[in-house]
């Protein structure tokens, strides 16, 4: 068998699954709500694959090298996160997608859209550079005012890393100052977004259960489930 | 006459293209070609001629060097997921070698280049869109010496040095035959003919390796005088 690169995804993706994926600020309740989606989906009995951005140990270890020798660079913390993502869209997302699965994504690329792009790394590279990844057929965008969203956040947790903070852009010395400003420009980055890839917009600030339910009416309506229905033999 | 130095793409965020005054020159060609050896008698005489010279290749970084290493060996990773780890490692070797000593006035050996990263990818069917963009971070070089050697030359020098054929020099994870020098082979005739396509669109020169070691040499210096040393730079 020829071991090749599957081509680059232009939007819509023809695979027989379908793709949903959340993105938001930390604290916009995301996950929670695609927590939500799944359990539904799942006690409902359709076919469904969970899959969350999170870290390999390959770039854990890089990127603990990279900052105890300050070698990580803009660019090179945007490709070895794009390393990473690959591994996981190739080996988890697009297998499930060519086997029909409905695959939810707990962000997706646009996380590193955002991000990369307030690190300064061009729009339009780190665009092409996760251009093989395909377009999901729904993007919830949770937003709320980014006020609200820096106050929960900065409840929950005491002491921030030095990436998450932004620290390495130099924005201020105090973390906390440093991860309010770089939040404020990946809000920023995710309000462009929002509006270039058609993301679907769900207001963050209200109860769990009203988003869920506008959520769950937005996917009955864009996805023929019946269609994903776990077939018992 | 000078160049001013330019990156393929919109550069790095916070280099500034005018700060790279050093030269920077690439050596392109097969396991086997005489890079290495070529390199090693370019050093001796670029230094015997005052100029400091510094090395970069492939899979050199600090950054994922190791990791590399390890995928390469366990062979795991996916053609797009390898691809982008010898990306990162190259992007991290130039923000973190390769712009400090053009910025420093250093000659910048490179054994290997984009290139050989692009080709390889290419043969194992990688759309060139995508790489010319994810390598458009590269600066341009001052000089690209692709170093030609037939195949079947290649596997004399190998075998003439006692060498094993390397999996991944031969395509094997290719799939093009279970016979090593079969897929070697047919590997490295693919990879000439996406050289050769390369080369129409960044502009190498082609230089025949299959001479002796002096006449490559002879003619390497000639070529790189001419970037290092031009006529109206000299002083003295």
């Amino acid at each position: 068998m020829v071991n090749k690169l599957p081509p680059a995804t232009r939007q819509p993706h023809s695979y027989p699954g379908k793709l949903i994926a959340v993105e938001g600020l930390d604290g916009s309740g995301k996950s929670t709500q695609l927590y939500l989606v799944r359990r539904w989906l799942e006690l409902e009995g359709y076919k469904v694959f969970f899959t969350e951005w999170n870290s390999s140990s390959i770039v854990k270890n890089a990127t603990k090298r990279g900052k105890k020798r300050n070698l990580l660079t803009p660019t090179t913390f945007s490709l070895i996160h794009c390393t990473d993502f690959a591994d996981r869209y190739e080996r988890n997302i697009l297998p499930m997608l060519k086997a029909g699965f409905i695959v939810l994504a707990d962000r997706y690329k646009y996380t590193a859209l955002a991000r990369d792009t307030v690190r300064g790394c061009s729009e339009r590279w780190v665009e092409k550079l996760y251009s093989f990844a395909a377009q999901p057929d729904i993007t919830f965008y949770f937003h709320l005012p980014l006020k609200t969203a820096l106050g929960r956040i900065l409840a929950g947790r005491p002491e921030l890393k030095y990436h998450e903070a932004g620290m390495d852009l130099g924005l201020s010395p105090d973390p906390v100052e440093s991860f309010k400003i770089f939040q404020g420009r990946i809000h920023k980055s995710y309000e462009a977004l929002s509006k270039k890839h058609g993301f679907t917009r769900i207001a963050s600030d209200r109860p769990i259960e009203a988003m869920q339910e506008e959520v769950r009416d937005i996917i009955r309506a864009q996805i023929d489930l019946p269609r994903f229905k776990v077939v018992n033999r | 006459m000078t160049i001013a130095k330019r990156f393929y793409g919109e550069g790095l965020p916070g280099v500034d293209p005018a700060s790279l005054n050093g030269k920077l020159i690439v050596l392109e060609g097969a396991d086997g070609s005489g890079r290495s050896t070529q390199t090693a008698l370019l050093t001796d005489w670029l230094e015997r001629r005052g100029h400091a010279v510094t090395h970069v290749g492939l899979r050199r970084s600090e950054l994922v060097g190791e990791e590399l290493a390890a995928a390469k060996n366990g062979n795991v990773l996916s053609p797009r997921t390898l691809s982008l780890f010898y990306a990162t490692d190259f992007a991290d070797q130039i923000e973190n070698r390769i712009v400090p000593a053009l910025r420093a006035g250093f000659v910048v050996l490179a054994d290997r280049y984009i290139y050989t990263l692009m080709a390889r990818d290419i043969v194992r069917g990688a759309e060139i869109d995508w790489l010319r963009s994810v390598y458009s971070i590269a600066p341009v070089p001052d000089l690209v010496i692709y170093l030609t050697v037939p195949p079947q030359q290649l596997l004399e020098r190998f075998i003439y040095r006692g060498r094993n054929l390397d999996y991944w020099e031969s395509g094997m994870d290719i799939g093009y035959s279970r016979d090593w020098f079969d897929s070697f082979i047919r590997y490295q005739t693919d990879l000439h003919r996406v050289f050769t396509q390369l080369q129409r669109e960044y502009g190498f020169d082609i230089v025949n390796g299959n001479r002796s070691r002096q006449a490559v040499t002879r003619d390497l210096q000639a070529r790189i005088e001419a970037v290092v040393d031009p006529p109206e730079e000299k002083k003295g």
